[in-house]
């Protein structure tokens, strides 16, 4: 399946946009998106940390990720 | 509770926020007012820029404010928050609580700048004569 991936502050430099597509298993997890993004952008491993959004919640390693899901890549966050 | 969220890419008006928390129960407003500050670690800032993932950071706003209301008897919260680019002085951030008593209006206010620094996504970007940073983004 095609997930799109929004991205957000530092996360839009390292993709180079503010979106990207990648294509994953059927019900791929939160974990294996991100081992695949880290592979295809190694600069993610080099953040402090981030997060992945799921339908505009934070989600956990072994939340399962869907087709039309809105799936985002949080960076550290800074506001305030 | 009544609460509202806001963010924006206009000036934020810290009066008006003062008048939508003030209310005849309430007996102290506390009001937290983030200004962007000319330097970080000795380096001139000359502007930041804000990003927000909008429709989280809202829903994370909202839930902040709730949590606030569950730990203390506040009767309204405010949360405005700018994006775009804003200048030395400028406004980021304005977090309005009115209370019928100080203590809860102090603490929950201080409980949500602090939560949403941590949790809400939106990202500064500091601009220096020579480059810039996206803050906190590397160890």
């Amino acid at each position: 399946m095609k997930v799109n991936i929004l991205a957000f502050g530092i996360a839009k430099d390292i993709f180079g946009g503010s979106a990207i597509d990648v294509e994953l298993v059927n019900d791929a997890t939160v974990f294996n998106l991100k081992y695949l993004l880290e592979k295809q952008y190694p600069q993610l491993k080099k953040l402090a940390t981030y997060m992945v959004a799921v339908n505009n919640e934070y989600a956990l390693d072994g939340d399962t990720v869907h087709e039309r899901d809105e799936v985002a890549i949080i960076p550290p966050v800074s506001g305030g | 509770m009544d609460k509202q969220i806001k963010l924006s890419v206009s000036t934020l008006n810290v009066m008006n926020c003062v008048d939508w928390v003030m209310s005849p129960e309430c007996g102290g407003i506390d009001v937290f007012i983030g200004t962007v500050r000319n330097a970080t670690k000795g380096k001139a800032v000359v502007k930041l820029e804000f990003e927000a993932y909008e429709k989280m950071a809202v829903s994370e706003l909202e839930k902040i404010a709730d949590q606030a209301s569950t730990k203390w008897p506040v009767q309204k919260i405010l949360i405005h928050h700018r994006t775009g680019v804003l200048q030395i002085g400028e406004i980021p951030v304005i977090i309005a609580v009115a209370a019928a008593h100080r203590d809860a209006a102090f603490e929950a206010c201080h409980y949500i700048i602090d939560t949403l620094k941590q949790t809400v996504p939106i990202w500064k970007k500091e601009i220096f004569e020579d480059g810039e940073v996206w803050v906190a983004a590397h160890p």
